[in-house]
């Protein structure tokens, strides 16, 4: 006789891979629980993706002023007050997060509040006293804005990206510390808001996680708006400079710093795996990452572990499809035993937006792989022209026999919007020809992808 | 209704040919085994035979021009007949050099597809039981081109996994509710019907393990990935470790399964066995070896050799029906089917009715080197009269053979037994006894002549001076 547990599934974390697992697992008929410490929806929802974005569509709104001012309305921009943006992203969070706790209760899934940690593999303690058994444990307790030892976030003069959303005043002068998605989402907010910006990163370019190609033209773009960037630069310290901070950092063999009122350090998200009884419960770990194999199971068979907290990319969007993969392997569906790294896409909110999924030019190279690219620029495609975004280009890798979509990466107006036809071309093994013979609405960004895969096939029209 | 007169592979390792010249015209009246034109092979120039009756309404590839085997290369029909349809697949496949050899593995799968039992009986009958194909119905459209720059391009598009989806107007539905037709909807990806066509893969016979069964790049790839690492066979899924194969046909067993095909669907068999005692032609035999420095003759050089004889006697045996004639052979030309990894292969020995068996075995032995070592060209094939198929060694007893065109009976040899047999003096001693089976075409011989024939051969083997009467 088996042993009777509570529930079927014992979920830790409500962020989006928690909840989407919780859900999931009652939409398969499944008994299943959320425990979350803070509030419902994680970091992406109250701290990350959506309060960031809520702030980058009011910076795109203010940096518009001079379009407006071009048409001859006077903008008085002397009233500003960034508390009132800060307002607005707080409110969205908000609601959303609301609205996962109703989303869970519509499902009947209960939401316990507290710590929990592994105690075996099928019992979790809650706030270090009570026992809560399950089938089946999913761990997705998420990530932390990473620190470094020289800079301890203060949250005042040193900030980390929740720090950052949670300002209520604008710095007149920023350093960046970090050239990723974070940063560059960050560079590009306070930069629209009139905030001097300044970026150190340690690699050789921006956003590494993209082509080099659409690194470049980010570079370019970001110059064009005066944000000074420095790259294969290294922080060595910071020393205080009156009100504000000096970053000290080594840029070409030279010593050199940057003094602005706040620092931010955006360089990745550190796993939390720490204080969750991983170690005691025999969970394996992996350089802080939960190990996790076939359908992200971790070496406890009836533990599995989704979403920031194994060493997969991460993304919010990633954590969901991991906490529903999981669910459906638990549930004993047919299903892929991992998502497959080709088809992820990402996508970063400065303006314009750099959006992609699967290799890049230098890794294709790597691989010694045979291919080829299309690369179109959105400044020939008339609704670019029209609405005055020039700056871009979509970049199609692919292989010369087969056809076979092995990336795509666009920089430019809506890319993380127009990156899922190429996507679902990838997914369902469509044929850049299958793009360049489907229809595309005039005027659209998206016929930039048309004329990618035209140019794939040798045939594009407007270049 | 029209259809395509495909280049076929008129030596056994030819993969394509160049029309030398065309002996008929548009609008011309061709016969089943009409030479309708000269096609140049990778050994020599040979005669193109018409294997269907109809008014030629298209040429497609003209006078020095060349087409892989299976390729249209005129297009056949009714007079008046609209072949529009069938002209703009042709221009579409001659388009992509690629997806022109799919097209053309394709097209010898859909030949074969109608002769895949016949396929594995033509193998069983020498000793190679081969499980046929799994499902040859391949679509010819399989391996459809595609990418054709501009306008083109998306009549091209619609037709890359259109085409395969295709079922002809014609398609009928059987009671169980199965269509008939060999062109079922295939779901494949784009990508996954590129690659398939780049690797002469035959889709049909592939199982999808995308969404809704649709054939994925993946499920192409495991059988690449099969083929090199284990020859020509493949595994197509892998449930339990029971996994379904696949064999690319090749050049030679589509051969073998259109002719075989064609022998046992058109000409109607039937089979005589008899038994006979081996004994005397053994003896002869071992005693013959002892004093040739040569060494014995095969055995099959005395079954060759007698055949031959008793052929004489029955001329009717060595012929060729020819729809409104029957031809009757001059020469004894007796073909000797011989195992081989890549399939069947029948060597000819000829004019054995007058030679003698030596010369008979020198050549025979010759030939049998060529066939092992892959070697046999064209001439040493065709054109078998009669032909014999020896599974003794295989310790077949007994067995029924398909008819080597253009011959119009084939003998099974079984294998020779020690039995105890009833002699005249009705006293049982124990002889060596082998079943013969003669399997005759009815259209040339009835059952009397055969019968004449097998009885004649019995007699000059338990008895082989007889063969000088």
């Amino acid at each position: 006789m088996a042993k009777e547990y509570k529930y079927d599934i014992a979920v830790v974390g409500a962020g989006p891979a928690g909840y989407v697992a919780a859900i999931r697992a009652a939409q398969l008929g499944l008994s299943a629980t959320v425990i979350e410490k803070d509030r419902v929806g994680g970091v992406c929802l109250n701290w990350g993706c959506i309060p960031s974005k809520a702030i980058i569509h009011q910076a795109g709104i203010f940096s518009r002023t001079e379009e407006l001012r071009g048409m001859g309305v006077a903008v008085d921009p002397s009233g500003f007050d960034y508390e009132s943006v800060y307002k607005k992203s707080r409110a969205a969070a908000d609601r959303l997060s609301k609205g996962v706790s109703y989303l869970l209760k519509k499902n009947n899934v209960p939401v316990l509040k507290g710590y929990a940690a592994i105690k075996d593999g099928n019992t979790l303690l809650i706030n270090d006293k009570q026992e809560l058994t399950a089938r089946n444990i999913i761990l997705a307790t998420g990530s932390s804005p990473r620190e470094l030892p020289a800079f301890k976030f203060d949250e005042k003069l040193i900030l980390s990206s929740y720090g950052m959303l949670n300002l209520k005043k604008l710095p007149q002068k920023i350093t960046i510390l970090g050239g990723g998605a974070i940063g560059l989402e960050f560079a590009y907010i306070l930069c629209a808001f009139g905030s001097e910006v300044t970026i150190v990163e340690m690699l050789d370019r921006l956003l590494p996680v993209t082509d080099r190609e659409i690194s470049n033209a980010l570079l370019q773009d970001f110059k064009r708006k005066k944000i000074k960037t420095h790259l294969s630069a290294r922080a060595t310290g910071y020393k205080k400079a009156g009100n504000g901070i000096e970053l000290l950092f080594e840029e070409g063999g030279k010593e050199s710093s940057v003094t602005s009122d706040v620092l931010l350090v955006a360089v990745g998200r550190a796993p939390n795996s720490k204080n969750i009884g991983l170690e005691e419960a025999g969970i394996q770990i992996v350089k802080g990452f939960i190990g996790s194999g076939d359908h992200y199971r971790t070496n406890l068979k009836s533990v599995f572990a989704v979403g920031d907290v194994i060493n997969t990319p991460l993304l919010a969007h990633l954590a969901s499809k991991e906490g529903e993969v999981a669910v459906e392997a638990i549930k004993g569906l047919p299903v892929g035993p991992r998502v497959k790294s080709g088809e992820i896409p990402y996508g970063v909110y400065c303006e314009p937006q750099v959006a992609g999924f699967g290799l890049t030019e230098d890794e294709v190279k790597e691989s010694g792989t045979d291919y080829q690219k299309a690369v179109f620029p959105y400044r020939a495609a008339g609704k670019a022209v029209a609405t005055g975004d020039i700056y871009g280009m979509v970049k199609l890798l692919f292989n010369p026999k087969s056809k076979e979509i092995l990336g795509a990466h666009i920089f430019g107006a809506d890319a993380t919007e127009i990156i899922h036809e190429l996507l679902l071309a990838k997914k369902a093994e469509l044929l850049p020809e299958d793009i360049a013979t489907m229809i595309h609405a005039h005027p659209t960004m998206s016929e930039t992808l048309m004329e990618t895969a035209r140019m794939a096939e040798g045939w594009a029209i407007h270049i | 209704m029209a259809e395509f007169i495909r280049m076929t592979a008129l030596s056994p390792t030819m993969d394509e040919g160049t029309v030398q010249k065309w002996n008929v015209g548009v609008n011309d009246t061709i016969s089943t085994g009409d030479v309708i034109c000269e096609v140049e092979t990778d050994k020599a120039n040979m005669d193109y035979e018409a294997e269907d009756e109809g008014v030629l309404l298209e040429i497609l590839v003209e006078e020095g021009g060349s087409a892989r085997v299976g390729d249209p290369i005129a297009i056949i029909g009714e007079k008046g007949e609209d072949i529009s349809a069938l002209k703009q697949q042709a221009k579409q496949q001659s388009e992509a050099e690629s997806e022109k050899q799919a097209a053309s593995a394709a097209g010898q799968a859909d030949k074969a597809a109608a002769g895949g039992e016949a396929a594995g009986e033509a193998a069983a009958g020498t000793g190679r039981g081969q499980k046929p194909a799994p499902a040859q119905a391949a679509p010819q459209e399989a391996g459809q081109p595609q990418p054709v720059p501009g306008a083109a391009s998306r009549e091209t598009a619609a037709g890359t996994t259109g085409a395969a989806a295709t079922v002809p107007p014609q398609g009928t539905v059987s009671g169980g509710g199965k269509p008939v037709t060999t062109r079922e909807r295939i779901k494949i990806s784009p990508l996954a019907n590129r690659i398939a066509a780049q690797n002469r893969i035959n889709i049909a016979a592939v199982r999808g393990s995308g969404p809704g069964g649709r054939i994925i790049k993946r499920d192409i790839e495991k059988i690449i990935l099969g083929q090199t690492q284990a020859g020509t066979t493949a595994p197509i899924t892998g449930a339990g470790g029971i996994s379904d194969m696949e064999t690319p046909v090749s050049q030679k067993r589509a051969v073998i399964a259109r002719r075989l095909a064609q022998s046992k669907f058109s000409a109607p068999h039937y089979y005589l066995t008899v038994e006979v005692l081996m004994d005397e032609l053994l003896a002869s035999r071992e005693l013959m070896g002892q004093d040739d420095p040569q060494g014995k003759l095969a055995l099959n050089t005395f079954l060759i050799k007698l055949a031959a004889e008793a052929i004489k006697k029955h001329p009717l045996v060595n012929a060729t029906w020819l729809g409104d004639k029957i031809l009757t052979h001059g020469s004894i030309d007796i073909g000797l089917a011989v195992d081989h990894e890549d399939g069947l292969v029948v060597p000819v020995v000829r004019n054995c009715g007058a030679r003698g068996m030596r010369e008979i075995d020198t050549d025979l032995r010759a030939l049998i080197v060529k066939a092992r070592e892959g070697k046999l060209s064209l001439v040493d094939m065709e054109g078998a009269t009669f032909t014999i198929s020896n599974l003794g060694s295989f310790g077949i007893d007994r067995f029924t053979a398909i008819i080597n065109p253009p011959g119009s009976a084939i003998l099974a040899v079984g294998k020779i037994n020690k039995r105890p047999w009833v002699n005249r003096e009705n006293t049982i001693e124990i002889k060596q006894v082998c079943a013969l089976t003669l399997s005759c075409d009815h259209r040339v011989l009835d059952g009397a002549a055969g019968a004449r024939f097998l009885a004649e051969l019995k007699n000059i083997i338990e008895q082989p001076l007889r063969a000088l009467l």
